[in-house]
């Protein structure tokens, strides 16, 4: 019958409130994408990071504007002078009628290696207040290298839910069949721009490709970039091994544990059955004071997924920018022959 | 007799960069702007070197334009720019912006105010004022900077003149890399290392079609030559190193071997990621 098939109109407006479209693309400005560049750039080698503004408008978020934070010291007193800072530029931009929604904040990273626990825990401070944020991650060394090195971010829905639980165990993560691909979630990027702008910047610029020279991505020296990733690809592994060695001692432990609670039971009912023999009252069989029934805590694997991420990271890295010079390379080859 | 006297800038300012972040910026606050509003005006920020004034940053500032009176939210844009330089002090007042074409009786007012602002804060330069047309009334883009210097009559001033000085868009390579999205006003997705690759490598093969099909109309007569050109041309083309084909194999295949060892490695490294992590969580205690 037909009523099986569809819902009723009420159904479907009750439904289509709560469930909000998944992210599916995050539409920045170029005036955005200027900003972020530019206050990066000019921070060099410092991190900094800026809050987006923007609108959420069904399955794609609009990032319309941008401001920096100030690089602040560590002491307590400027902590009030950040929030202080914040309200006042959202008040000053609403005066302007720039969109005073947070959607998210942006930083800057060296050399790809933005995945840290305190990513996550800003994440997870921003998603309890607005219901859909994003970080932008750009790479100034990488956009160097003539990519424009721009990452939108998200963490993903199953892995914030075990997060709140705090609940690392290899079991509730093989339940969830949560690998380290699935903390954080990359969203495509596309560009906008008014149509007032794109008008001044085609007039600006001539079309001649003669003036339009980036040679910048034709540079055939690579070697300082991929000197620096490999070093940061081998502490990685450094680290990547000290986990694992972490999970080894774990279990070992572990299994010693529960060899010692097998002995120390056997001992009880040995005892037990002199005891029946003799008449007298059985002892229990567990004995939580005892030392050896200390449930030994598993340690969490956040930090080695983290460190996974980055290490894959690093290799896309060594992978893009050497095709790249392998363009190159050929390219010079056939310069030469003539 | 009475003497026109003109009286030179406190410091010459011979010409000015702009970068595009700024002009972006412009074109968002007049997207904006509040409907009674005809023209937008704010405050530029950026910082001086020898006579040449690079504007890196601007801020709108909300203000009231009526036939005879301007308006402009003092308060407002104090606050901004406090706000700004606790993001980086080196970035200062030097100047300020209007859309629309041309300079108008208000202008000079509010050009007097920042005058004041800049006489405020000690520096030596004098306000730059940037004209960015938005309506395009000559039908085409017309961005104009200008400095004012007073003229008087006597002792008695008698007006401003704006002198417009030649004015340089430039931006940061990291730009100049995504200046493609730029133009356009919708871009699908960002280009990645290839396809840069590929724009770049097009960029270069049609630069080298021109100066083929320039030095062929030099050979043929079509076009007179011009000397510069030709020194430079011969220069780089003397400039690529002849090495022996030998030498040149050498270098090229120690490069090639580095880099396919380098994506050797990095797929193993990746191998080896996917067994960590499967030694991680499939691990049972029974």
């Amino acid at each position: 019958m037909a009523n099986t098939m569809g819902r009723s109109f009420l159904q479907a407006a009750a439904t289509s409130e709560e469930v909000a479209p998944p992210l599916r693309v995050v539409q920045i400005e170029g005036l955005a994408v200027l900003k972020i560049i530019k206050h990066c750039n000019e921070f060099l080698p410092s991190l900094v990071t800026g809050q987006l503004l923007g609108l959420d408008v069904g399955s794609v978020l609009e990032v319309t504007n941008c401001f920096p934070f100030p690089i602040r010291e560590e002491d307590e007193e400027i902590e009030a002078d950040g929030a202080n800072y914040q309200l006042e530029m959202m008040r000053c931009l609403r005066e302007v009628n720039v969109d005073n929604n947070t959607v998210g904040w942006y930083q800057s990273t060296l050399m790809g290696s933005f995945q840290t626990v305190e990513l996550i825990e800003t994440f997870m401070n921003y998603q309890e207040n607005i219901r859909r944020c994003v970080c932008i991650v750009y790479d100034p060394s990488r956009s160097a290298q003539g990519v424009l090195a721009l990452k939108a971010l998200k963490l993903t829905d199953s892995f914030m839910d075990l997060y709140r639980n705090n609940n690392f165990t290899g079991e509730k993560l093989r339940e969830k069949n949560l690998s380290w691909v699935d903390i954080f979630e990359e969203i495509p990027i596309k560009v906008s721009n008014s149509a007032l702008a794109s008008a001044f910047m085609t007039e600006l610029e001539p079309e001649l490709p003669v003036k339009q020279c980036d040679y910048d991505r034709l540079k055939l020296s690579t070697a300082p970039y991929m000197e620096r990733n490999l070093e940061f690809l081998i502490d990685c592994m450094e680290d990547l091994s000290a986990e694992q060695n972490k999970f080894q001692y774990y279990y070992r432990n572990l299994s010693r544990q529960q060899a010692q609670q097998q002995t120390w039971l056997q001992k009880r009912r040995v005892e037990n059955m002199a005891r029946k023999a003799a008449g007298e009252e059985p002892l229990p069989e567990e004995d939580p004071a005892n030392p050896i029934f200390k449930p030994i805590l598993e340690p969490s694997r956040v930090d080695s997924y983290l460190i996974t991420n980055q290490i894959s990271n690093y290799c896309n890295q060594i992978n893009g920018v050497a095709t790249q010079s392998f363009n190159r390379l050929y390219l010079m080859k056939a310069l030469h022959e003539d | 007799m009475a003497v026109l006297r003109f009286f030179p800038p406190f410091s010459p300012v011979v010409s000015a960069k702009i970068h595009a972040v700024v002009l972006f910026n412009i074109c968002d606050c007049y997207v904006r702007r509040p409907d009674q509003a005809d023209r937008v005006i704010g405050t530029l920020l950026g910082s001086v070197s020898d006579g040449v004034v690079e504007i890196k940053n601007s801020y709108a500032v909300p203000h009231n334009e009526s036939a005879d009176q301007v308006a402009l939210d003092v308060d407002y844009h104090r606050n901004m720019y406090l706000s700004h330089l606790k993001v980086n002090p080196k970035e200062v007042l030097v100047g300020w912006f209007s859309t629309g074409f041309g300079v108008s009786g208000g202008s000079a007012l509010i050009h007097e105010f920042y005058v004041k602002e800049l006489k405020e804060a000690q520096s030596s330069i004098p306000p730059i004022h940037l004209t960015v047309d938005t309506r395009f009334k000559n039908g085409e883009a017309s961005i104009k900077g200008y400095v004012s210097s007073n003229l008087s009559l006597g002792d008695r001033p008698l007006a401003a003149q704006f002198q417009e000085i030649s004015l340089d868009l430039r931006m940061i390579e990291a730009e100049r890399v995504g200046f493609d999205i730029l133009k356009t006003t919708a871009v699908d997705k960002l280009p990645n290392d290839l396809e840069g690759m590929e724009a770049s490598m097009e960029r270069l093969y049609s630069l080298l079609d021109e100066i083929y099909k320039y030095v062929d109309d030099v050979v043929e007569g079509r076009v007179t030559p011009n000397n510069d050109i030709g020194r430079f041309l011969a220069d780089t083309l003397a400039s690529v190193p002849r090495m022996s084909t030998a030498a040149f194999d050498k270098v090229f295949n120690d490069k090639i071997q580095d880099n396919l060892a380098l994506v050797y490695l990095s797929s193993l490294v990746k191998t080896q990621l996917g067994i960590a992590e499967k030694l991680n969580t499939a691990a049972q205690i029974l």
